[in-house]
């Protein structure tokens, strides 16, 4: 039975909802509000700045003008795809064993693999730095598109792992007695069947190899800078430059937000899937 | 040609043996059913034949020939699983397809197939259907479907009928038969259900801890079992088992009785003893009698007009030429 709510409770949860919502927004609408500002009125009291000031798209034009945007987008669209189909195509193979041939091992190599997404990156940052430097990977994409791989690969194996494990294997059997090779298995019955999953995963690692600051900073510098650095070089030392800083991060951010925005549904879904039948 | 040959079969899991060394015959056409209580080794039994599981030891051959490392797909056999196993992303006609797209068959044949078995299995309307939009009893007949397209040597069914409810399990059970029937294939068919059994096997073979405790034709288990849980397993209600002076007056450690071979009476009798449970089916009457030696309850089968009651006083009187002996191992005597 449906739980009665009175009318006042719904208004009530509503406007708590509302407002906490709102809140959470709220930095990124200022950072909206200020990229349309000059600098000298982006640093002005906050209602000045709302009610007292003009608008202007002068600052977008400076920051493309000062960096190049397309060149940083074009190396996270390049970074944030190659590190994600590179994923799936080790994940894949992978995860498959791990769901229908497992081995004792299976559960413990699985820990193993999260347990890597526990360290702290800057843990490992002078080695990879230094691996980069002899093999004259830093600042290149291939470099980066690597680092990515790896440190998304225990999140993509996982998520994969779970998807195959929804798919039960009398399924495969049936696919086996009608007389399908490992290959016709492989692909007419098992991707077709994960491939709602696969897609969620790969949104989600896009997503991450998107934002992924650490690593995309510490080991570029101009030619394979992916976005994340390009927002940072707004924050610099000489001052703060607020407008600029708002109109760069809108910049980086609003691709993956409006894939974010379309893409929804099938994320929600991806990454409640199993957890209701 | 369907005819299936065990020689010495033997499965391990690990350490644990879940089928010891066995033997059994299937003769081509012949609707066979593996049953016994759960985790008795019978669905094992099928896979190994279907060559899901790999044996320990042992030989199977089928239609004479060595298949025991053959692969599922060349063994000619089909195989319909009790939760359907319907590829959910293709529709009922593509489902019904794949094993003929599996073996590369022409177009026109795998269509001509896919009508045929569409009419036979009343699906002609659903062709274009996913399977999540069908009904229990509509996805058990997609899986005979697939299976019945490919013309095996033999089919394999793993308790089909278990997710479907009462009353089309029934109806199922006679399609199943009727198709036998028509096809006149070997059937391998495995159930925990002595009534499915019963109705629907030339051959039943009843398993207990993966050894075959009997083999034979249904009457023939139920007249003469031969032992204490193949008597017990099959028929229904259950067969009463007295033990004590009673089962020694006829020189055994155990006596059976089925419900029917007992008389009730009212006034006079062998055994005296106090009326439970009576359950009125309308055509029979089961009589639960409480307070006779040796087993309690007993259970009588009578006709649905005898009238009693709980609490009346009955007098039983068993058929004694339909009393089964078994000795202390359960072993039957003669």
């Amino acid at each position: 039975m449906a739980r009665a709510v009175s009318k006042r409770t719904k208004l009530l949860n509503t406007a708590v909802a509302g407002t906490l919502g709102f809140l959470l927004f709220f930095p990124i609408l200022w950072i909206i509000v200020l990229s349309f500002k000059t600098e000298e009125d982006a640093i002005r009291a906050p209602m000045e700045v709302l009610f007292n000031s003009g608008w202007t798209m002068d600052t977008f034009s400076t920051v493309q003008a000062r960096s190049d945007y397309l060149k940083h987008f074009t190396n996270s669209v390049i970074i944030s795809l190659g590190s994600t189909s590179l994923g799936l195509l080790i994940a894949i193979p992978a995860a498959w064993s791990m769901a229908f041939v497992p081995s004792k091992q299976t559960k413990n190599i699985l820990m193993w693999m999260l347990s890597t997404k526990m360290l702290p990156p800057v843990g490992v940052l002078v080695p990879i730095y230094l691996l980069f430097r002899d093999f004259n990977l830093l600042d290149t994409r291939i470099g980066l598109t690597m680092v990515l791989t790896l440190i998304n690969l225990p999140i993509i194996v996982w998520m994969l792992y779970t998807y195959f494990k929804e798919i039960p294997s009398e399924i495969l059997e049936a696919a086996r007695m009608d007389g399908a090779t490992l290959r016709d298995e492989i692909l007419y019955v098992l991707t077709p069947m994960a491939i709602p999953g696969m897609a969620s995963t790969a949104l989600l690692n896009i997503i991450l190899s998107w934002n992924e600051a650490f690593w995309t900073i510490n080991l570029t510098a101009a030619s394979a800078a992916p976005l994340t650095a390009f927002i940072t070089s707004y924050s610099s030392p000489e001052g703060l430059f607020y407008a600029k800083l708002s109109a760069a991060s809108i910049m980086a951010i609003a691709p993956i937000l409006i894939m974010g925005w379309f893409s929804q549904k099938q994320l929600v879904r991806g990454l409640t899937f199993g957890a209701v039948k | 040609m369907g005819s299936i040959k065990l020689k010495k079969v033997q499965k391990k899991f690990g350490d644990v043996e879940v089928i010891p060394p066995l033997d059994l015959e299937i003769n081509d056409g012949e609707f066979v059913v593996f049953v016994g209580p759960s985790g008795c080794g019978k669905s094992t039994l099928l896979r190994l034949i279907a060559g899901l599981e790999d044996t320990t030891s042992g030989l199977i051959e089928i239609n004479g020939a060595d298949a025991t490392d053959a692969p599922p797909a060349t063994r000619g056999l089909a195989m319909v699983f009790q939760s359907y196993a319907l590829y959910p992303h293709m529709s009922v006609r593509k489902n019904i397809a794949f094993p003929m797209r599996m073996a590369k068959m022409s177009k026109e044949e795998q269509n001509k197939r896919i009508e045929s078995a569409a009419v036979a299995l009343n699906l002609t309307d659903y062709l274009d259907r996913k399977p999540g939009q069908l009904s229990g009893g509509q996805r058990q007949r997609v899986a005979i479907g697939r299976a019945i397209v490919r013309e095996p040597a033999a089919f394999l069914f793993d308790e089909p009928l278990s997710n479907l409810d009462a009353a089309l399990r029934v109806g199922m059970r006679i399609e199943i038969l009727e198709l036998h029937k028509k096809l006149n294939t070997t059937m391998v068919y495995v159930t925990h259900d002595q009534v499915e059994a019963m109705t629907m096997a030339d051959k039943i073979v009843v398993l207990q801890a993966g050894v075959i405790e009997q083999v034979g034709s249904p009457l023939e288990l139920y007249r003469t079992p031969r032992n204490k849980f193949v008597a017990s397993f099959i028929g229904s209600p259950k067969m009463n088992f007295l033990d004590g002076t009673e089962a020694s007056k006829h020189g055994a450690e155990t006596i059976g009785i089925r419900s029917e071979h007992i008389e009730v009476s009212t006034t006079d009798g062998l055994w005296q003893g106090t009326v439970g449970v009576a359950e009125h089916l309308g055509s029979d009457t089961f009589i639960h009698v409480h307070g006779i030696s040796g087993c309690d309850p007993i259970t009588v089968r009578t006709s649905g007009d005898v009238a009693v009651r709980h609490g009346d006083s009955v007098f039983l009187s068993p058929n004694d030429a339909m009393i089964h002996k078994f000795n202390k191992q359960g072993q039957r005597i003669l």
